[in-house]
């Protein structure tokens, strides 16, 4: 059983996941992540469902909203969410990360298909 | 049988997840007020209060895990720890990183994932502590002339899968994760449920323990449904995890196959917990009337927990059901209301079996009533969470301002109801935490050889 386990954890790392129609997150995306984890976003948004319930999910926030919308609450915070005072090269990395972020996928699904039995299969989804 | 330095660290563990369920609890409740009014407490924002609740609960779970391990192998098993300053040593690594931990939350300094927040670095002293205790576990265990219940199996399982999958959780550091959005998501909640696989296998294992013992009857651990249980949470921890990630992109066969190994183990300790509380006689269960009735709950929350885990393990119901607080519900359920209470018998266990009745007062009238309230309370956290969960997963508008308008009233019921839960384990764990302190004392308890003369 340990053996399939590692097996199994090789094929998830490797082929189950992979999103082949993306490029590499480039350098301000990967700065804007490091950002996003030290502000701790995650507290309170989700990407994909997963995360804080506080705010809303971020998966689409740039092609639903656009960055100037998205650059206008993160400098000047909400009701609901405070001013956390980023610096302006902070808040370019972090929509640069969520432009990347945007470009994995759609969340909730858009177009998918449930199977007889329960499953799902998303336009999404690697072949 | 003679003392160790294990009995007294194992109580001490227990003390201190005490106090951390206690300190957990009150950051769990600020959250809640600041879910409804974001205003509420600024200078401690949701940011930190999330990580403090739930970093605090999680420290729960494992001190009494471990110092439940800690305890019954010197005391209840014969075994004595073949490395005892390893355990006091593991103690203290946990208490000052978590502090440090604490102390980064609180100070707002971040930088790790979602559920392990702090500063990667700090993973290393808490990865090295578990390295020390699975060599004074192994070590110890290996003594023992017959084959090992399931308990043990049990135990050492959760301790060298807490190790693989705390492993995998940081793989995000390797550029080859990182770099795909996709990818580090699904490996990060691969490990996080593999994760919540080995602390529940250390927590299944407390409840077979317990249960075995009180019962007097050890074919409860050695019987081959308790071996079912073991062999099906093993697999559960390691191909049962992706109900968490149904909805991002990945390949079909990886939701097709967690859909099917999902939430089977849950059934198997229902139905073991059950028929032992059938053969349990009238005297047994009025000797050991607290833990009874924490393992009692712990069953009954299970059933609940299972129907819900078996819902949400449905990817066409999960469509629904995903990122709303159903989510949050289950987990409450399986946390609070599985893990704690299982883990709430293990330690008045300890203190009935340590301390004389005239000490612990059997059945304390406090401690029932912190049940009660704990467990009601409890309900309607969970039907409240169930109910918001609903609201947002069936909103089919836009303004996420007005779909958290629409769950409000849940919302309120949920805060509210989360401080009687609050209050009411603070009154279990206040007469625990006192009567473990009381099994401590080095002043000696009438009518009971304390921890400490023994030692000495």
């Amino acid at each position: 059983m340990c053996a399939a386990f590692a097996v199994y954890s090789a094929v998830v790392y490797t082929s189950g996941t992979e999103t082949p129609h993306l490029e590499p997150i480039s350098e301000p995306a990967r700065a804007g992540q490091q950002v996003f984890q030290e502000y701790n976003c995650i507290a309170c948004h989700q990407f994909y469902g997963l995360g804080g319930y506080m705010g809303p999910d971020l998966t689409n926030v740039i092609s639903k909203r656009g960055p100037i919308y998205a650059r206008a609450f993160i400098a000047s915070g909400s009701a609901r969410m405070p001013n956390f005072k980023l610096s302006e090269p902070e808040i370019s990395a972090l929509i640069e990360y969520l432009t990347f972020v945007d470009g994995t996928g759609s969340y909730p699904p858009e177009n998918y298909q449930v199977n007889w039995y329960g499953t799902v299969v998303q336009e999404d989804d690697p072949q | 049988m003679n003392a160790t330095t294990g009995n007294v660290i194992g109580i001490r563990f227990m003390r201190l997840g005490l106090l951390a369920l206690a300190a957990g609890m009150l950051f769990g409740v600020i959250g809640g007020f600041q879910f409804l009014f974001p205003e509420f407490l600024q200078e401690l924002l949701f940011t930190k209060t999330r990580p403090l609740h739930v970093s605090l609960v999680i420290a729960w779970i494992f001190l009494a895990a471990i110092g439940g391990i800690y305890f019954y192998l010197p005391r209840r098993c014969d075994l004595s720890l073949s490395w005892p300053s390893a355990a006091t040593l593991h103690y203290w690594v946990f208490l000052v990183t978590g502090l440090v931990i604490l102390a980064c939350y609180v100070g707002g300094r971040f930088g790790g994932r979602e559920y392990l927040e702090y500063p990667a670095v700090l993973s290393i002293p808490i990865f090295l502590s578990w390295i020390i205790f699975g060599l004074n576990y192994f070590r110890t265990v290996q003594k023992s002339r017959e084959p090992w219940p399931v308990y043990f199996w049990m135990w050492g399982t959760g301790i060298v899968f807490f190790l693989i999958t705390f492993t995998e959780a940081y793989l995000w550091l390797i550029p080859f994760f990182r770099d795909s959005m996709v990818r580090e998501i699904i490996v990060q909640w691969k490990s996080y449920g593999a994760l919540t696989g080995s602390w529940n296998m250390l927590v299944y294992g407390t409840a077979i323990f317990v249960a075995s013992r009180i019962s007097e009857n050890p074919g409860v651990a050695r019987s081959k449904l308790a071996y079912s249980l073991y062999f099906l949470g093993l697999f559960n921890l390691m191909f049962g995890w992706a109900h968490h990630t149904y909805l991002v992109p990945s390949a079909t066969w990886i939701r097709t196959f967690a859909y099917a190994v999902s939430m089977t183990e849950l059934l198997i300790l229902g139905k073991i917990l059950w028929d032992w509380r059938a053969s349990l006689e009238e005297y047994q269960v009025h000797r050991y009337c607290n833990a009874y009735r924490f393992l009692f709950a712990a069953d009954m929350w299970i059933f609940v927990n299972l129907i819900l885990a078996l819902i949400i393990s449905v990817p066409a119901f999960n469509l629904v059901t995903h990122g709303t607080h159903i989510t949050v519900a289950h987990a409450m359920g399986s946390t609070i209301g599985i893990n704690t209470m299982i883990l709430l018998a293990s330690v008045f266990y300890v203190i009935r079996e340590e301390l004389p009745k005239s000490v612990h007062a059997g059945c304390s009238r406090y401690v029932a009533i912190g049940y009660r309230t704990t467990n009601i309370s409890l309900a309607v956290f969970f039907a409240a969470l169930v109910v918001a969960g609903l609201g947002k997963g069936f909103y089919d508008g836009e303004s996420f301002q007005e779909m958290m308008q629409s769950i409000r009233p849940a919302l309120l019921v949920f805060a509210v109801s989360g401080i009687a839960l609050m209050v009411g384990l603070w009154v279990v764990i206040w007469h625990a935490f006192r009567l473990l302190g009381l099994v401590l004392s080095p002043e000696p308890v009438v009518g009971q050889a304390s921890l400490q003369r023994d030692s000495a």
